[in-house]
């Protein structure tokens, strides 16, 4: 699979892990409740390991976390939750979050815009024929309002 | 008037360029109906029961010439003709070809307009007052404020999918004309006790539905933290507003729920730690207060005496003159309500022709501009006396002079059944027969002050909840029927409408207004309005007089 990185198309290196499931190896992602669970294996795991966050998940749970979580998936359950899009700011601004913050799930791509400016910097699209659009759509303006992430 | 700098004209150009691979994209099935539905509706363009409806931005409802000429070309070119103003100072267009519509946005991009964010759950079109910065009882002119709004409400990255659509409505003056107690958030300038002025922050109102009354969360903040306290509003929302059903996901749902006080903590939480990194700076205001300086006003305009003189010579024009014209700061001059209520045309519409000689007047007498009011008229602000009769004249000739602002048949109706899907039942066609039931203009002026609105459905476009009449069409069995509120205002002592009783059948509805109208005029204390009745006697006689005809 591919993802759009820094404006980059990129090879994905990352796994989910679901609920049950083994860690296995290699770098991985997680869900909130996993991560709150499982968090002293996971800290042992050999590889990198990520957040996956919902838009009901909040980011305040997450705060002390942030030095372990080497990457934050942001999963779109439907376009329109616009929750992620503060996820992402608060990430960002207000608890200075420097690593990966990737989109996934059920956004569209021409969300990717608003998304880069609250933060996010790296989209795997539903569908990897939207690869060439999320990289267009990120130039959809070169004039902004307000001060935002980006 | 603002005037769009290179970023402005930018942003506006690149959301054209933007919206056209959008529609381009939908045509050729690459975007399915759900994802196009939610851009096409950022940009203005829902689709109703025989076509789409374009809906564009009248920024806070001014306008100069130049634009109004661009409405009447896009009326002949693209639609029949005519074009539609809203409660919420919006221009609609009712047959936009919706492949065509990126080509009108470019033509209203190409005269510093736009429709964006006119619907869909984002922030929406800032209004205020339609007297704004002319007006005798104003504390400050809001329109500085609402063009800072506008900014900053425009391609906002993180609350353009929000729980669902928001308001915001600012007012300076006295005299609430902008209905902010009943906006997502109402910003009303007021003077503290120090004598500075300041915002009132209002929140959580709105109509629809359930209305409800605005709540104060802020009762004075500094100009500097607008747009900070305004970002911490949103993000609480966004963060937390309902998302599981929509008939409870606006703002106020969300304050009523967690109750003001749970409600302004988190903000105040929030602002706390966005406060002062978000400051609006003093040049920044002062600039954009100079974009709205005052024109070049005649100071002689006051020793024409002619104006008298024709008022008692010529008692339609003093009639007109008394109905239709507001007081003005500047000695001499009056703002001049163009009535969109002429008897036999749909409340609100206008034909390509009346934009033109609308905007060709404005150039004559009213340096250029035009406003839309939030009951569908429009107004030409600064008007010479000694301009008024030649004024009047050719409004009369275009049918724009109808002496009725304010009155019983400057009705707000919604589209209905005409044009909407989600009616339920007719309103255009009701505001026409209640119009030839009250076809005495003497009787209409005996009524005196009074707000009638009709909406198709719940939804409440024509804002009935707060009319001092209000009618909702509602559906009985596939039938069309009216149920009726009295005594609600959306003005500084704001009230929603109690229900008179049961619906009334369609051929009923207008021998229930004229009803209605009857019982005030034999009831009524001496220059007592029909709303004060209502406050003083309640709904009762009204009732009796209503259901015992039936
Ligand atoms: S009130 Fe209802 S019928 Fe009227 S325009 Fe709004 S949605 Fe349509």
């Amino acid at each position: 699979m591919q993802l759009v990185k820094d404006k980059e198309i990129v090879n994905d290196t990352w796994r989910y892990v679901p609920e049950d499931a083994d860690l296995g190896e290699g770098d991985i992602t997680v869900s909130l409740a996993r991560w709150k669970s499982d968090q002293q294996s996971l800290l042992n795991h050999k590889g990198k390991v990520g957040l996956r966050l919902l838009p009901s998940d909040g980011v305040d749970s997450i705060v002390d976390d942030l030095d372990n979580i080497q990457l934050i998936e942001l999963e779109f359950p439907d376009f329109a939750d616009g929750r992620l899009f503060s996820h992402a700011w608060l990430l960002r601004s207000r608890y200075n979050y420097h690593k990966e913050i990737r989109a996934i799930g059920h956004y569209i791509p021409d969300q990717v815009f608003y998304l880069s400016r609250v933060g996010v910097n790296a989209f795997l699209p539903a569908k990897s024929s939207d690869l060439p659009f999320v990289l267009a759509n990120l130039n959809d303006f070169t004039v902004k309002y307000q001060n935002s992430v980006n | 008037m603002y005037q769009y700098t290179e970023t402005d004209q930018t942003l506006v150009d690149e959301r054209v360029a933007q919206f056209k691979r959008q529609t381009e994209q939908y045509l050729k099935g690459e975007l399915t109906e759900d994802q196009f539905r939610a851009l096409r509706l950022r940009n203005g363009l829902y689709v109703q029961t025989h076509a789409p409806l374009l809906r564009v931005a009248g920024p806070y409802g001014l306008l100069n010439s130049k634009q109004v000429r661009k409405l009447a070309y896009i009326a002949r070119h693209y639609d029949k003709n005519y074009c539609h103003f809203t409660t919420r100072q919006n221009i609609q267009f009712n047959w936009p070809k919706l492949e065509l519509v990126p080509e009108i946005l470019a033509e209203l991009a190409s005269v510093q307009m736009h429709a964006i964010q006119t619907s869909g759950n984002c922030m929406r079109n800032t209004t205020t007052d339609h007297l704004a910065g002319v007006c005798v009882d104003e504390i400050e002119d809001p329109r500085p404020y609402c063009e800072i709004i506008r900014q900053w409400t425009t391609l906002h990255p993180e609350f353009d999918y929000l729980p669902r659509k928001f308001k915001i409505a600012v007012s300076g003056a006295l005299h609430d004309r902008a209905a902010t107690q009943f906006h997502d958030i109402g910003l009303h300038l007021v003077k503290n006790d120090a004598g500075e002025i300041g915002f009132r922050v209002l929140v959580g109102g709105g109509l629809g539905r359930t209305p409800i009354i605005g709540q104060v969360i802020k009762p004075f903040l500094e100009k500097k933290h607008l747009l900070s306290y305004l970002e911490a509003i949103l993000r609480i929302y966004n963060l937390f507003g309902r998302r599981d059903n929509k008939y409870k996901a606006r703002i106020k749902i969300l304050v009523k729920e967690s109750g003001l006080d749970h409600f302004s903590d988190r903000v105040e939480k929030e602002w706390l730690l966005l406060r002062d990194a978000n400051e609006l700076s003093a040049e920044r205001i002062e600039a954009m207060k100079l974009e709205f300086t005052p024109p070049a006003y005649d100071l002689d305009a006051a020793s024409d005496t002619s104006f008298e003189a024709h008022k008692a010579a010529n008692k339609a024009f003093a009639t007109w003159v008394d109905h239709n014209t507001a007081a003005h700061k500047v000695p001499g001059y009056k703002a001049v309500f163009l009535s969109l209520k002429a008897p036999d045309s749909p409340p609100g519409d206008m034909t390509d022709v009346q934009l033109d000689a609308v905007a060709d007047l404005s150039d004559q007498y009213s340096f250029g501009e035009v406003r839309v009011t939030h009951r569908q008229n429009l107004i030409l602000a600064d008007i010479k006396q000694a301009d008024l009769l030649a004024l009047w004249q050719q409004l009369d000739s275009l049918k724009l002079a109808t002496p009725n602002i304010g009155t019983a048949t400057d009705m707000i109706c919604c589209p209905g059944l005409d044009f909407c899907s989600l009616a339920n039942a007719g309103s255009i066609g009701i505001a026409k027969e209640i119009n030839e039931a009250l076809d005495d203009m003497d009787y209409i002026h005996d009524i005196g002050d009074i707000k009638i609105n009709m909406s198709g459905c719940m939804n409440g476009c024509a804002h009935q909840s707060v009319g001092h009449i209000g009618i909702l069409g509602v559906d009985k069995k596939g039938a069309e029927w009216y149920q009726i509120t009295l005594g609600g205002s959306s003005e500084n002592t704001a009230a929603i409408g109690e229900r008179l009783g049961p619906s009334v059948a369609k051929d009923q509805i207008t021998r229930a207004i004229v009803d209605i109208l009857d019982v005030y005029i034999k009831n009524r204390l001496e220059d007592e309005s029909f709303l004060d009745m209502v406050n003083r006697v309640g709904i009762t006689p009204f009732k009796e007089q209503v259901y015992a005809t039936s």
